[in-house]
């Protein structure tokens, strides 16, 4: 009776104004799954985000989520019912007047959850889960650092166990050390509880390490949705141009030699 | 005992088997977070049933188990795994985790009394720290204009042009609209005093005066203080969210000079006009209802206005005008860049600087009137 894919896009067409975005686009995710898609600036990626979130609605074709289909459930009341996907945006995008502990157990207030010994004990499972101390919980997110605020947003989206998570560009403004420190995070994360991953990213590191499934939008199209190994032997020049230059090549290897 | 919900998802529950030596606790269902939100019964059974020792756990039969719910229950057996406990191996990750790690305790959220004592303090030092500032503010445009006066050409005349629209011509609806309203009002009610007395014509030197004098710049320095002053203040606040200003200052540009100088120099500029403007519409609507309600023809009461208000008055309507445009961009600008980035200080502080400017009007006006008792009456 369940569905067998957690993301569904089915024949999407996106025009803003004039402006064709996405031209016919198909992809089925999985359940359990990590798509990391990659693409060039100003293609669509985050666009395609936010029409699987139900922020922006395709011009054409169908968008289901967990089974449903996101456009014809697109009210407040609707999304609150449903909220199994979890969203980390890709400046956190934590609300500046609450402090972390209370961003964190905003989602579950909003669940009507009125025990606040329940909500402490969630918000403090899910602060130990991301590898925040007790100490960050009462600090504003004005005063914490990049990567700190990622995982707060991690959190944030984690909280009401999601079965579905979108990444927006989870290690873009991070450092090597952050960003690594992020992926195991991720890594860890899936392996315990198991959701799909929807992410957009640019990172090589994360597409090698994470992804199991990754997907190339260039010229309005999904020219790509494969294992990396084989998007690698791909013959598209967007392909070539952006995992076969020299910096990608040199990254692969070292990951290569380190992997064994 | 088998609840199913009005979705079709099986509600979590607990089941109680007899065994020969201890009873056995079967958990079945759906365990979420989102059921285990909704059942506060459940929670404080589930809390009970751990704290008795003796109990066998049987957790293999449950359809779903998320790491909430399964923190719930490792907190419930008292952060360690029952030593009876029967489970899938897919579920076994979730406990894992939490063996051997202590779970982070919010510190507590109640706040210190103690800060009662530093609200007055704060109070205090603020204001000095507004003032210091304001000062600040006040000696670097002085410098700026000196510098202006050496290097006219740095002048940032498409700045002040922008802000002289923006400040001033698209406020000439708005300020029309009261200046004429209050006139009517003010015509009207003193004419039904004056008729009394049998003093009908004394109704122009008390429009004339009052408004020339009075209300028409302080009617237009609140709509200002209001509208402009309020932009201005949310405008410089956005910019600091943005990163804006830093990046004005990396460039080497003045926050100053490019900023604050251009609406202080446009407001200063604007505002006289605007008061005239003010003025002359208030007196029309005066005159109006002058004509209506006291049979005063407009012809006297355009003769008349010269000879009952000395026209020294229209100057000092003028000066107290630049004064409170100078006072009301220097007070939006400074309260402009204490905002910090976040949202909630942006909405403080643009209210603290509408509240500021127009206190700061009011009183500036008072001391215009003291000093100025002795000048302007026929």
């Amino acid at each position: 009776m369940k569905n067998q894919y957690t993301v569904e896009l089915e024949h999407i067409w996106t025009y803003f104004g004039e402006q064709l975005i996405h031209q016919d686009i198909n992809l089925c995710l999985g359940e359990g799954e990590i798509l990391g898609l990659v693409g060039a600036s100003g293609s669509g990626k985050t666009t395609m985000m936010r029409e699987i979130i139900g922020l922006d609605i395709p011009t054409k074709g169908q968008v289901k989520v967990l089974g449903e289909v996101v456009q014809k459930a697109c009210t407040i009341e609707c999304r609150k019912r449903r909220n199994q996907t979890g969203v980390l945006f890709q400046n956190g995008a934590l609300f500046s007047a609450l402090n972390v502990y209370e961003n964190i157990a905003f989602p579950l207030w909003e669940l009507g959850c009125t025990d606040e010994n329940l909500v402490k004990q969630m918000v403090c499972m899910k602060l130990s889960m991301v590898g925040l101390s007790s100490k960050d919980a009462m600090r504003s997110p004005a005063e914490l650092s990049g990567g700190m605020v990622k995982r707060v947003a991690l959190a944030r989206a984690l909280i009401l166990e999601p079965e579905l998570l979108l990444l927006d560009e989870p290690t873009s403004g991070l450092d090597p050390i952050a960003s690594e420190d992020f992926v195991i995070l991720l890594q860890k994360l899936h392996q315990e509880l198991n959701f799909t991953v929807f992410m957009v990213t640019h990172d090589l590191h994360i597409l090698r390490d994470l992804c199991t499934k990754v997907a190339v939008l260039a010229d309005h199209q999904l020219i790509a949705f494969d294992t990396l190994d084989k998007v690698l032997s791909y013959q598209h020049p967007f392909i070539k141009l952006f995992f076969h230059n020299h910096r990608a090549e040199r990254i692969f290897k070292a990951l290569e030699a380190e992997h064994g | 005992m088998n609840k199913q919900s009005l979705h079709g998802i099986n509600m979590p529950y607990i089941r109680f088997a007899k065994e020969q030596e201890a009873e056995r606790v079967i958990l079945e269902g759906q365990w979420t977070l989102r059921l285990l939100v909704e059942s506060s019964g459940l929670r404080k059974a589930l809390k009970k049933l751990g704290r008795a020792k003796d109990k066998q756990w049987d957790i293999s039969q449950v359809e779903r188990l998320d790491s909430s719910a399964a923190f719930f229950l490792w907190d419930a057996w008292g952060k360690q795994l029952p030593d009876k406990l029967t489970i899938r191996a897919e579920h076994q990750p979730l406990f894992n985790r939490w063996q051997h790690r202590t779970v982070p305790e919010p510190h507590k959220m109640l706040p210190d009394m103690s800060i009662i004592w530093y609200f007055w303090q704060a109070i205090l030092l603020g204001f000095y720290q507004h003032i210091s500032a304001w000062l600040t503010l006040l000696g670097r445009l002085v410098l700026d204009m000196a510098y202006l006066c050496t290097h006219p050409r740095a002048t940032p005349f498409k700045e002040i042009s922008l802000n002289i629209y923006k400040a001033g011509v698209s406020a000439l609806g708005i300020t029309a609209l009261v200046g004429m309203l209050v006139g009517v009002s003010m015509s009207y009610l003193s004419s039904l005093q004056l008729q009394r007395f049998g003093a009908e014509i004394y109704i122009i030197d008390l429009l004339g005066l009052s408004i020339i004098r009075e209300l028409g710049p302080m009617l237009a320095a609140i709509i200002i203080a209001g509208r402009s002053g309020s932009a201005m203040t949310a405008e410089i606040g956005i910019m600091r969210v943005t990163q804006e200003l830093d990046a004005l200052l990396a460039l080497g540009v003045s926050h100053s000079m490019r900023l604050v100088l251009p609406k202080v120099v446009a407001l200063s500029l604007v505002m006289p006009l605007l008061i005239v403007w003010t003025d002359v519409i208030a007196l029309i609507g005066g005159m109006v209802s002058a004509e209506l309600a006291l049979d005063i023809s407009y012809q006297q009461f355009i003769e008349q206005l010269p000879k009952s208000v000395p026209v020294v008055n229209v100057y000092i309507g003028l000066v107290k005008g630049m004064v409170f445009g100078m006072m009301i961009a220097m007070i939006a600008c400074h309260f402009g860049f204490l905002i910090k980035p976040n949202t909630e200080s942006l909405g403080q502080e643009t209210t603290h600087a509408v509240v500021a400017s127009i206190t700061a009007v009011i009183m500036v006006d008072t001391v215009f009137s003291i000093v100025f008792r002795n000048v302007g009456f026929p």
